[in-house]
């Protein structure tokens, strides 16, 4: 036991007086969090509205409020027909023009029905859909309003818009935050230790403790433990800054949330061995921990991209992925308040990954240099 | 007494015979000397004897102990140092010593005393609290050999410890290695300098994976009717050369 003290010690000097290192791997998440809050996200604010209204009317003029007062758009442009509707969006500050029917509110207040034509840059079409989502939305909302207030009850139709059932105001980091969790946790645990025991390798190091009576068994948990603990260091930094400076609240069971993570932890320490298992060198530790782990992470674990969408050979490989199941299951804890029974399956595929990739790690960690 | 037996000794990798049965013995206190040239099969040799790698055939036997079956017990009473340093750069002098003496399992009273030893034999008293990256490299080469026979073991493995050094660092070397051999500890050491193969009791010289020769220095030159090892060295490099063609 003393053996593994020392030994568990000494990683902590290798971390702490490295001081790039530990600035690295305590602020990262930090910065990343602040990033992806603030500057990363899929919210589009203060788009640039342009609105042609030829009847100005109580209903389109309710909707242009609301539309402004959202802070998503910013009225620029009163256009005087439709013609002019080329010539704004040329110009390029246009991000969206709304372009109402002749007598609006008599159409709907009478037939039920009333045209609104929005029209938005198709050119960079993540920015179309999401700012024609948002309009959608907006004036769906209205005449929810106008359906409350009206004592015929006239049917009108529901807003589709089922993607903003979780995430009302399209909050950018409730879809990040899981997703930086799972970066950040496999980044330190699996990137960490492999090269982490690629160094001794490669300095020699590991030679000579595998020379010495020292059992093969310590040296993989004194690697492992330092990293176990900035690991949940760095989950308590994500969790505290996403609920107090991000507003992500964690709607559901913390303690899930928490035995989920530790889970996640588990198998990404687990990956950290394996990949140091194969590799002699830090460089190709870290290009196989960065590449091999990190790009599957970002593009195949739902985090940026939905995986529904994609190809099934790319489908079939993102089920591989346990930063995929990891996000999932804090998506459904956090953002939809859910506990234990609905995250079984996450549970039970990330505890089997653990268990498979731990014993091969053992497994495959030489105590014997051939 | 014998602490190091080999008997056709064998490694293989596949049809590469890296280790070619080969068969000596070494006396405690001895300083032996494993000479050969790059490639020759030094280190796979001497993983073998330390328990790193296991042998295709052969039998070998360590401070008593079975090569094959009881790697750890040898584990316990060898030191190892590669031509790598094995020290943590970024551990301070006292701390890379407290941390080899854990791992040797060097009960925890005594090990404050041996730091302490350690340091007044090397002359390091004022180096205690430096890191090890800030030392010369001559300075770290002699750490290293004490923080590797810092359990005072039966035996210690030296492969090529003096590579990439200048003379004078490594005439220093050889007076620890002295030391070491003065107190008891059995020294199997591998070089490619020849000069070296002076200071050793005996030399066994390998080419290609076997030993073609192994005897004193004195008695290997006059064989070979040579003036210096080198000279015996390049007389069996030769020969192993015709033969193979």
């Amino acid at each position: 036991m003393k053996q593994l003290k020392a030994f568990i010690k000494k990683e902590f000097y290798h971390i702490f007086r490295d001081r790039l290192t530990t600035a690295i791997l305590l602020l990262l998440p930090i910065m990343m969090l602040i990033l992806v809050g603030y500057a990363i996200t899929t919210e589009v604010r203060n788009t640039e509205l342009a609105i042609f209204d030829p009847s100005k009317d109580a209903a389109t003029l309710a909707i242009i409020n609301k539309l402004e007062s959202s802070g998503y758009f910013n009225v620029t442009r009163y256009l005087d027909s439709p013609d002019e509707i080329e010539h704004v969006f040329r110009e390029g500050k246009t991000g969206l023009a709304v372009v109402f029917s002749e007598r609006f509110y008599e159409n709907l207040m009478h037939t039920g029905q009333a045209q609104v034509q929005l029209l938005a840059d198709g050119a960079d079409p993540n920015h179309a859909i999401t700012v024609t989502n948002y309009a959608t939305t907006i004036i769906a909302s209205y005449q929810q309003e106008l359906l409350k207030a009206s004592v015929t009850g006239v049917p009108y139709q529901i807003s589709p818009e089922v993607k903003l059932l979780y995430n009302p105001q399209m909050k950018g980091a409730y879809n990040f935050v899981p997703g930086v969790m799972g970066m950040i946790l496999m980044l330190i645990c699996a990137m960490m230790t492999s090269v982490s025991i690629a160094r001794e390798k490669e300095l020699g190091t590991m030679e000579l403790l595998l020379v010495s009576p020292m059992k093969p068994i310590y040296i993989i948990l004194s690697k492992v433990v330092p990293y176990f603990f900035l690991s949940i260091i760095n989950l308590t930094t994500i969790l505290l800054l996403s609920v107090y400076l991000l507003k992500v609240p964690i709607a559901g069971s913390l303690f899930w949330l928490i035995i989920l993570a530790l889970l996640f932890i588990f198998v990404s320490l687990a990956l950290g061995l394996l990949i140091s298992s194969m590799v002699e060198k830090q460089l190709v530790a870290l290009l196989i921990s960065g590449m091999a782990l990190m790009m599957p992470v970002v593009f195949l674990s739902g985090m940026l991209f939905p995986v529904e969408n994609m190809p099934w050979l790319l489908r079939m490989i993102s089920e591989i992925i346990p930063a995929k199941w990891f996000i999932m299951g804090v998506r459904k804890i956090m953002i939809k308040g859910l506990s234990y029974p609905s995250i079984t399956k996450e549970l039970l595929v990330l505890g089997s990954m653990a268990v498979v990739l731990i014993a091969v790690s053992l497994k495959k960690f030489k105590i014997r240099l051939e | 007494m014998n602490v190091i037996t080999a008997e056709n000794l064998t490694k293989s990798f596949g049809s590469f015979t890296a280790v070619d049965h080969i068969s000596f013995e070494v006396a405690q206190g001895e300083i032996f000397g494993f000479l050969g040239a790059n490639g020759a099969g030094k280190t796979t040799a001497i993983r073998m004897l330390c328990g790193l790698s296991k042998p295709t055939s052969g039998k070998g036997y360590v401070a008593g102990f079975d090569i094959r079956k009881q790697p750890e017990q040898i584990k316990a009473n060898i030191g190892y140092l590669s031509q790598k340093f094995a020290l943590y750069e970024d551990l301070k002098v006292w701390e890379n010593i407290r941390l080899y003496a854990g791992i040797y399992g060097i009960p925890e009273k005594k090990i404050g005393d041996r730091i302490d030893e350690i340091l007044t034999r090397l002359g390091f008293e004022n180096e205690k609290e430096v890191l090890v990256k800030a030392l010369p490299l001559g300075w770290k080469q002699k750490l290293s050999f004490s923080v590797a026979i810092v359990h005072e073991p039966r035996i210690v493995f030296l492969d090529e410890p003096t590579s990439g050094v200048d003379p004078a660092t490594r005439r220093q070397f050889w007076e620890l290695i002295y030391d070491a051999a003065d107190r008891g500890i059995t020294v199997f050491v591998t070089t490619h300098y020849m000069d070296e193969a002076e200071y050793c009791n005996r030399v066994s010289i390998m080419v290609d994976g076997k030993i073609q020769a192994l005897d004193t220095p004195k008695n290997l030159k006059k064989q070979f009717e040579a003036g210096n090892m080198d000279e015996v060295f390049h007389q069996l490099a030769r020969k192993a050369r015709l033969n193979g063609d």
